[in-house]
């Protein structure tokens, strides 16, 4: 397998403290990467150098070989590395459906001043959209609530709508910002195979997760960061015996990194 | 469809034929005047509106009607260009400076984007009074009226001069440019443009995640506003015949939003509902004197209390309901 986003000595400084500190890592095509470490242990930063909404200090992030990082977020977008974000981050007042057709916005043919004369680029797109969003939704199993306003979903489905937003940006790399967070078991079963159906459908998905049980079904490999530092990085397997990383989580049960 | 295309042909109707026939009947030829300016704040109001829609509170459109105006009146009096030519001029030079001003302050939001528009105003009366072409507090009088328009020998537009009461005249233009300018609005919201707004008053850091161009599209949708009050401003001076730099101020700023907010933010055509009610509900407290404005504060306060959606939510109440 080839690689597809290359991360090479990432750094990130606010001010005095090191948040991410020289990491450099790979992520393979298809392949589905989870980042994990203790509370405060950088991913989260890590996951916006990542997808660019904060520019690194030192290092780079190269997707296809092309140099990504410091770009604008939605240039980044266009390229086909597209974030997700934790549930509250939806268009809360447009209905499901609207949020999906709203999120086609890098596939239009036509241009905004097409979409405002009606042109036959603008109605094949709008059309186009339209078909599109309802496959996604469907995919997700989010048909049924398609026309409900957005801010009166239950979380689990919040979650599985900013998925559908993202995939109906047409990317090559997914990034989830901790899609299992507070689900109970059954719900985190439902997701973990949709995050699999993701990979079938061609993409590479990185995430950034807590639930390790979750992480440690789901991942080819698996990325551990502790106070900024990639301390291991392998398959679920090798980082569950890993000495480091039981370290890290040292005063955590063992149980919690499912062992 | 059917009731939005009635809807459609009954306000045409209202504003093209039952008015006019209804100043004619009554003799109330003021009215025209009134309805003029109704008419053009509206446009004005309407630019103020899709800032709003992008999640920005307005408060500086005032200077960009001052701005409007002074562009017009400049061109016709120092260039004895035609009134009409210079109505489009108008509206895309605020349009360009809106947005050199935009992409600095754009980035702000809340209570900070709206405290620096509304210092706008004040700058653009300051420069009035002191840039030399303007000619200071005297102010720009006696603009000609507009000329005549004519295509090929066939006279579109009479000239003004010769028309038999120049304020009826004014009234079916600003009416005519008000149906455009929401026309055109209405089109713009309900197109992708509408909805890519839309996304952005919701939040933007998704909307830059799923590829929009946030930066850009705010640029784009507040220069589209200034180019409204340019254009409003610059009908205003003719219809006036006059500009001075407290032909738009500060109070002119924040009337323009509350026009929005009164009519319901969530409506395209809200801003004009809310002129009008606005505009004439306080030429109606006129006869109360030294308590107009308690009254009318006091009305507009109990308004935002009951209905925060705006006079047009009423509609859909009752059809909800």
């Amino acid at each position: 397998m080839s690689t597809i986003l290359d991360i090479k000595g990432l750094t990130k400084r606010f001010g005095g403290l090191t948040a991410v500190n020289n990491v450099s890592f790979s992520v393979r095509e298809r392949e589905i990467l989870s980042l994990i470490g203790p509370n405060g242990a950088g991913k989260s930063t890590l996951f916006k150098l990542v997808s660019s909404f904060l520019r690194p200090t030192a290092g780079e992030v190269l997707f296809k070989g092309e140099r990504i990082s410091s770009l604008a977020p939605h240039i980044v977008a266009r390229k086909g590395v597209v974030r997700t974000f934790q549930e509250t981050t939806i268009f809360r007042n447009m209905t499901v459906r609207d949020n999906v057709i709203v999120a086609h916005h890098l596939r239009a043919k036509a241009t905004l001043l097409g979409y405002f004369l009606g042109t036959t680029d603008a109605r094949r797109d709008v059309a186009a959209f339209g078909s599109s969003a309802d496959e996604i939704l469907g995919f997700l199993g989010l048909d049924a609530i398609s026309g409900e306003i957005a801010r009166n979903l239950p979380h689990g489905h919040l979650r599985a709508l900013g998925i559908a937003i993202g995939l109906a940006t047409n990317p090559s790399v997914l990034l989830l910002d901790e899609p299992f967070a507070g689900m109970n078991h059954d719900e985190t079963m439902k997701a973990v195979a949709m995050v699999r159906k993701l990979r079938e459908r061609g993409l590479t998905v990185l995430l950034v997760e807590h639930d390790m049980p979750a992480v440690m079904k789901i991942s080819d490999r698996v990325v551990v960061l502790n106070f900024g530092e990639k301390i291991a990085e392998g398959t679920p397997a090798e980082i569950q015996n890993d000495r480091k990383v039981i370290e890290a989580y040292l005063g955590v049960e063992d149980e919690a990194i499912g062992l | 469809m059917i009731r939005k295309l009635l809807g459609l042909l009954f306000f045409l109707a209202a504003v093209f034929i039952l008015l006019p026939l209804f100043i004619e009947v009554t003799g109330r030829k003021d009215l025209y005047y009134v309805m003029t300016s109704v008419a053009l704040l509206s446009i004005a109001s309407a630019g103020v509106w899709l800032t709003f829609y992008i999640g920005r509170i307005n408060i500086g459109q005032g200077a960009y009607a001052l701005m409007g105006g002074y562009v017009s009146a400049i061109l016709v009096m120092s260039y004895s260009w035609s009134f009409w030519l210079t109505l489009p001029i108008a509206g895309l030079f605020c349009a360009g400076v809106s947005i050199l001003i935009g992409m600095p302050i754009l980035r702000l939001r809340g209570v900070y984007f709206a405290m620096v528009t509304l210092v706008l105003t004040e700058v653009a009366r300051l420069l009035a009074l002191a840039l030399p072409i303007t000619n200071g507090a005297k102010g720009i009088t006696s603009i000609p009226l507009p000329g005549s328009i004519s295509i090929f020998g066939v006279t579109l537009v009479p000239d003004f001069v010769q028309v038999e009461n120049p304020r009826i005249a004014f009234y079916y233009v600003a009416v005519v440019l008000m149906v455009v300018c929401y026309a055109g609005m209405y089109r713009l919201v309900n197109s992708r443009m509408g909805h890519l707004c839309m996304s952005l008053q919701q939040n933007e850091e998704l909307a830059s995640s799923i590829g929009v161009n946030i930066a850009w599209l705010r640029v784009v949708a507040y220069s589209i506003s200034s180019f409204c009050g340019g254009v409003s401003g610059a009908v205003f001076v003719a219809a006036t015949q006059s500009i001075y730099p407290s032909s738009f101020t500060v109070t002119d700023s924040v009337n323009f939003m509350l026009n929005c907010f009164l009519g319901g933010l969530g409506y395209v055509f809200g801003p004009m509902l809310g002129t009008l009610v606005l505009y004439l509900g306080w030429n109606l407290l006129f006869s109360t004197g030294q308590f107009q404005l308690l009254i009318y504060s006091a009305v507009m306060i109990i308004l935002m209390l009951v209905l925060p959606n705006g006079l047009l939510s009423l509609g859909s109440w009752r059809r909800k309901g």
